[in-house]
């Protein structure tokens, strides 16, 4: 019998820049979609913004949102910590969620590890893998450390609620439906009370670069093997033929060739592309760290011993100068092929 | 002058790990213990601060007793006081439980201006702790700083990196802050400074000396627990193909569009 009282939330947060949500908000509700056991738990979407229209935050509904718990506020205009903090410790004490997860973005890694001191509430991060536990009820969080080298497998048995962070593009998008049905909740909230210390000033755009290796499709990286910094133009003509962001491995960074927010590895970032290309990129275990959640991994490198091998889906054994354009050359044929035919 | 709070966490050093072939795991007989090399970075900025603007800089860590190795590295940078959380009841302790009793420590020592923690350590790599402590002790919080254009005892304004771009934030003090590897780069310990190093006293503090609530810290005090620790299989089973000839390459790049086409791997590629 559904108990209409005592269902039991699942929240995601959901993610919005200038009112529009980012796909993050989407890939959670895959993996919150996963937690819902049977009709006595719902999913939820927590959103929280300055102003965005209705039909936008009723696509939360559409991609799998039970419900949808809207907070709007000329606060909440770009994150910082303090009104965040205020409305989500607000709603989860009225609302009891069981369990919360939020994207591993520069938002999320930041906001629920202080949520979770404030609140008492267990956290894990970077999560590979989620589910209930039949018996206990309990989640089951998965997720990589020391480099990946070994997956814990962690619980949260008294604490509410219990809270993770999964890698953006960790999961597909779920399918869109239109018809869905859910409700949207405006939580109405007094900030008069909210002191909010921190205040962004500006956001400047990184113009050159191109997509974040965080959220791109495609990463195409270079190693030590391109040799110097005016070799590294292959890797980003490869890159943007296959519509993807520009990595480099941890010594370009340390150069000064590269800059660090393009570093993959333990030190930089880890990322979940479908396609990673490594490029004269031996594979340091640090490296591989960061790149064990590829869902296809290419590795171009002229030792037919370099460890990237032993991770990767195709490799070729090849000096990167000499390949690299014969592989663009094929590719733009191939692409030219393709649009003639459309 | 600022006062001003790193704290550290010690490592396994891992950067000329090799990796066992046959399990696919970390071979971690004979592994050095280091300060995480992304504290480094907020050890750097703390001093760069103190040449600028004068500061007082206190490092703190827990661990082992050995971790005391770590503070006295801190010390020979240049920092001036350290402290080491070290007792059986902080053994075990996960992020919640290892925040909590940071920031105990760190209101022990009494007033300060701006904590500074790296991005992450390298072997837990969650980067959780660093906002916990912020919460734990109510300080505004910007994380993944890559610089510091101005720091006043009333406000600093930094720079916050995020997806795209960056942001300029302007915050109150006291302030904590995450600092990314673009803030600086880290210098190497003098033998002036090891020297100096050797003579500082560096206190061990337990539950009782940073009047901890016993259900707070180690395992005990901590929300999450490990079930099970499994060793993934990181090799994967791929193709290989030697390409050194003209035609030996036009072959493997044909078979890796192929492999790219099967796989809908070229759904992204630019029209021009």
């Amino acid at each position: 019998m559904i108990d209409k009282q005592n269902l039991k939330e699942i929240w995601t947060l959901a993610e919005q820049k200038k009112g529009k949500l980012n796909d993050v908000s989407f890939e959670l509700l895959a993996w919150g979609r996963r937690l819902i056991p049977d009709e006595n738990y719902i999913l939820c979407s927590v959103l929280l913004s300055n102003e965005i229209d209705i039909e936008e935050v009723h696509k939360l509904i559409e991609y799998g949102a039970d419900r949808v718990y809207l907070i709007m506020n000329v606060n909440l205009e770009n994150f910082c910590v303090d009104p965040y903090v205020a409305v989500l410790t607000e709603l989860i004490e009225k609302h009891k969620p069981d369990v919360m997860i939020a994207s591993a973005t520069s938002t999320g890694r930041t906001i629920m590890p202080y949520l979770s001191a404030r609140i008492h509430g267990g956290l894990t991060a970077d999560c590979t893998g989620l589910e209930i536990d039949n018996e206990s009820g309990l989640l089951l969080q998965t997720r990589p450390a020391i480099g990946g080298n070994i997956l814990a497998t962690i619980k949260t048995p008294f604490h509410r609620p219990q809270m993770s962070t999964v890698r953006p593009k960790s999961i597909s998008i779920p399918l869109r439906t239109s018809s869905r049905l859910g409700e949207i909740i405006h939580f109405n909230m007094d900030f008069t009370a909210v002191k909010n210390r921190t205040q962004v000033e500006k956001f400047i755009p990184f113009t050159e670069e191109g997509p974040s290796i965080e959220s791109a499709n495609v990463v195409v990286a270079g190693g030590k093997g391109i040799k110097n910094k005016n070799n590294f133009i292959v890797i980003e003509e490869l890159a943007d033929c296959l519509g993807g962001a520009v990595g480099s491995s941890r010594p370009l960074v340390d150069q000064g060739w590269t800059p660090y927010s393009t570093q993959v590895g333990l030190s930089g970032k880890t990322i979940s592309p479908e396609l990673y290309i490594a490029c004269g990129i031996s594979g340091t275990v640090q490296h591989l760290a960061g790149i064990q959640t590829a869902h296809h991994i290419i590795a171009i490198n002229n030792d037919p011993n370099a460890q990237i091998f032993q991770v990767s889906d195709f490799g070729v054994v090849a000096d990167l100068f000499d390949f690299l354009p014969v592989l663009l050359y094929r590719l733009r044929e191939f692409r030219d092929n393709l649009f003639l035919a459309k | 002058m600022l006062r001003i709070i790193v704290p550290i966490k010690q490592v396994p050093e891992t950067s000329n790990v090799k990796m066992d072939p046959e399990t696919g795991t970390m071979i971690r007989l004979g592994l050095e213990a280091i300060i995480n090399p992304l504290d480094l970075y907020a050890l750097e900025t703390a001093l760069r601060l103190k040449q600028t603007h004068q500061a007082h800089i206190i490092v703190i860590s827990m661990g082992p007793l050995n971790a005391e190795d770590a503070l006295r590295e801190a010390l020979a940078l240049g920092c001036d006081e350290a402290v080491l959380l070290s007792h059986r009841a902080f053994r075990g302790a996960d992020t919640w439980a290892t925040s909590y009793t940071l920031s105990q420590a760190i209101k022990k020592t009494g007033n300060f201006d701006l904590i500074i923690c790296g991005e992450r350590a390298t072997d837990g790599e969650t980067g959780q702790v660093g906002p916990g402590i912020a919460a734990f002790l109510n300080l505004p919080l910007v994380t993944y700083v890559r610089r510091i254009s101005e720091i006043t005892p009333a406000f600093a304004c930094v720079e916050r990196l995020v997806e795209g771009g960056f942001e300029v934030v302007r915050s109150e003090m006291p302030l904590a802050i995450t600092v990314v590897k673009e803030i600086a780069n880290p210098r190497l310990p003098t033998l002036r400074g090891m020297k100096a190093a050797k003579v500082i006293e560096i206190p061990i503090w337990g539950p009782e000396e940073i009047e901890a609530n016993p259900d707070y810290v180690g395992l005990n005090g901590s929300p999450t627990r490990v079930v099970k620790i499994q060793s993934p299989k990181v090799t994967r089973s791929g193709t290989l193909m030697s390409a050194k000839s003209k035609e030996e390459m036009d072959q493997a790049a044909d078979k890796l569009i192929s492999y790219l086409r099967e796989n809908n791997l070229l759904n992204w590629m630019n029209a021009k």
